[in-house]
């Protein structure tokens, strides 16, 4: 039962942390919490489920579609409500409320659209084939979503770390006046990094309405919560610690419910989230204070 | 001195008018109220009542009413809305002048309207009031509708009974008060038949991810999993439940939230296998039933549900409580319900001396097969 558990954990981990990394990417580089971020979650999962319904595409096309559509609405809701701000270097209390009422306006607007109902992917998606390797149950579904998540990850590491334009967000997560004077296009960075946070966020939804099979337009705001813990834990602005803290998260939920009491599964990530806060403020893998992307 | 044929004429004559005079009064129909959800968003509860009470209404009085004269049913609407049921309860009561009403429709109109009637010393009769503390409210407030707590155990005695279910994981959402007073009833049903629990297990109403909780479940191997949810979580926990390998053998035994064809919906081929208990199942074969379907079809083109049949069984058992207090009087027929016998489409029916239904031999468990409930085989 433990590596069935664990198996569990990485699963739910691996989702958290992929939607936690387009969370930290938008507050590192953009300097915004963002809390429209979670309608982008249930976005991508609606949009891969009428793809793959009435556009007929296989899961590995509406996957990169989904998230894609994801990123482009991300970036015009950021032009619409943070943009302004931006050029009006508004506080950062009024671009979290900004995002606060959007939220609510676009899950209202969703909801009046598909209703609260659930919704899954029709069966012919994705077959339930599943291993069984010593009691160890894997299903296709399963393997998929790994596979995706540590590409992805492995992806934006990449392009963070290794070209130029990841030198361009990075020097933007550091001093947008700074990177604007060495020559960085800053609005199309700044649009870049909202595709790719909301294409992230889009990814994850699909995955977990894959994984789950339930699809509803609020399924983003408990994944919110979730996200906040994840990025707090991992400290606000650090990838890295936002693909550890969710793993951990997930795991640590996995076996709490396993072994603990089904009851404090959701309890321990945020006892774990006020813990951080009291014992180490930067996060459990964070280092001093600074902006990291 | 007037003569004897002429007093025998007069006699003839005043007696016929007296005929005459109660014939007329034998004519004027005997009339109850009902109150139901007519218009708004949940009037198909309401409608599908009405089409109940109207079908029985025929037959009741093609068999010649009640008191020598036909029956009959005032409707007011209350749209869903608490006040207006209250002010309907009042205009049936103060202008319509009836003697029983039957409705509301749901259990918080009830609340609402229900102390009225029971002020006015009105009996009210509800179809599809199933929340606890009903017939609380006041000894003029009745129900004919099993609530969830007489359903389970009979489910469970017949999963024990039939499919040898001895020890069970039980799952219920903690967040939710419908699904914990479900898992109530269930824990202690669970405890009066002997069946084990092995392991109890929660989750959140808004949960997705219930493979940490399935794993544990499937670990403990039981010979069925119990659960008290509403439809979206309990859909999740069998899908998880299809992930994890847990075989088909291990049934998942639901209480009334999962007696909703939406699990089959969401589920799909996951849901194969759910048993839920339930009053009424259109499927069951006794001929009353079968007439009633038949019938129903027939004047409505389209299915009975439970909210009609229980209607249809609820205007017969007034029928006989009316017929059997002699006069249109609310005491008198208050009194008369309490003693109604009547073996209806939902099986043997008569009241507790607490108004609830008393008899649940006519419940039914059903299993859910390529997305359709049929009678459990």
């Amino acid at each position: 039962m433990l590596a069935q558990q664990l198996l569990n954990g990485i699963l739910a981990g691996s989702v958290y942390a992929l939607f936690a990394l387009g969370f930290t990417l938008m507050f590192g580089v953009l300097g915004v919490i963002n809390l429209t971020y979670g309608f982008y979650f249930s976005t991508g999962a609606f949009v891969a489920l009428h793809a793959t319904r009435y556009l007929h595409m296989q899961i590995w096309e509406a996957l990169p579609f989904a998230a894609a559509i994801a990123g482009l609405i991300a970036i015009v809701i950021d032009e619409l409500l943070l943009g302004p701000l931006r050029r009006a270097k508004a506080p950062e209390l009024s671009s979290l409320m900004v995002t606060l009422g959007a939220t609510l306006l676009l899950y209202s607007l969703m909801t009046a659209w598909f209703t609260t109902d659930i919704r899954r992917f029709p069966p012919t998606v994705f077959d339930g084939g599943a291993f069984e390797i010593q009691g160890l149950r894997i299903t296709l579904s399963q393997i998929l979503i790994v596979a995706a998540v540590v590409s992805i990850v492995g992806g934006l590491a990449w392009l963070l770390r290794r070209t130029k334009l990841g030198l361009a967000i990075r020097a933007l997560a550091e001093n947008d006046d700074v990177a604007q004077l060495m020559g960085v296009n800053v609005g199309g960075v700044v649009h870049l990094v909202s595709f790719i946070s909301g294409a992230l966020g889009g990814a994850a939804g699909v995955m977990i309405g894959l994984n789950y099979n339930a699809i509803q337009p609020y399924m983003g705001e408990s994944m919110m919560l979730k996200g906040f813990a994840v990025i707090i834990l991992g400290g606000l602005g650090d990838i890295r610690g936002a693909v550890l803290a969710g793993l951990a998260l997930g795991i640590l939920e996995t076996l709490t419910a396993g072994y603990v009491a089904s009851s404090m599964k959701d309890a321990v990530g945020f006892l774990l989230l006020v813990l951080t806060l009291w014992f180490r403020p930067v996060g459990l893998f964070g280092r001093i204070a600074a902006k990291r992307a | 001195m007037i003569d004897r044929r002429r007093l025998n004429l007069l006699a003839v004559a005043c007696l016929g008018a007296f005929a005459f005079a109660t014939g007329a009064r034998a004519a004027d129909p005997v009339t109850i109220g009902a109150v139901e959800i007519l218009t708004g968003p949940n009037n198909k509860y309401g409608v599908a009542i009405k089409n109940g009470f109207d079908l029985a209404l025929g037959e009741v009085n093609k068999a010649g009413g009640v008191l020598g004269a036909p029956l009959a049913i005032a409707y007011e609407d209350s749209a869903g809305n608490k006040d207006q049921a209250i002010n309907a309860v009042r205009a049936l009561i103060g202008a319509k002048n009836a003697p029983l009403i039957l409705g509301p429709t749901l259990s918080n109109e009830m609340f609402a309207a229900g102390p009225i009637a029971n002020q006015r010393k009105i009996p009210i009769v509800g179809t599809s009031t199933t929340a606890v503390g009903i017939t609380a409210i006041g000894p003029y407030v009745f129900r004919t509708s099993l609530p969830e707590a007489d359903v389970v155990p009979v489910t469970l005695r017949t999963a024990r009974d039939r499919l040898g279910v001895k020890k069970v994981a039980v799952m219920y959402a903690n967040d939710d008060a419908f699904s914990k007073s479900g898992y109530d009833v269930m824990k202690a049903a669970l405890e009066k038949l002997g069946i084990e629990t092995l392991t109890t297990e929660t989750f959140g109403t808004r949960d997705t991810d219930f493979s940490a909780q399935m794993t544990k479940v499937k670990s403990v191997n039981p010979d069925a999993i119990v659960v008290s949810a509403l439809v979206e979580p309990a859909a999740g926990i069998l899908l998880a439940k299809k992930a994890l390998g847990i075989p088909a053998s291990v049934r998942v035994i639901g209480g009334n939230g999962l007696n909703s064809p939406k699990i089959g919906e969401i589920a799909g081929d996951a849901a194969d296998g759910v048993i839920v208990g339930s009053p009424w199942f259109i499927g069951k074969a006794d001929p009353v039933n079968q007439k009633f379907v038949a019938a129903y079809r027939e004047k409505y083109n389209s299915d009975p549900d439970q909210f009609a049949a229980q209607a249809y069984d609820t205007l017969f058992i007034v029928a006989d409580a009316i017929k059997a207090a002699g006069a249109a009087d609310p005491e008198k027929i208050k009194d008369a319900l309490g003693k109604v016998k009547h073996t209806g489409v939902l099986g043997p029916f008569s009241f507790t001396p607490d108004r609830d239904p008393a008899d649940t031999s006519g419940v039914v468990v059903i299993e859910m097969k390529d997305g359709k409930f049929g009678l459990l085989q």
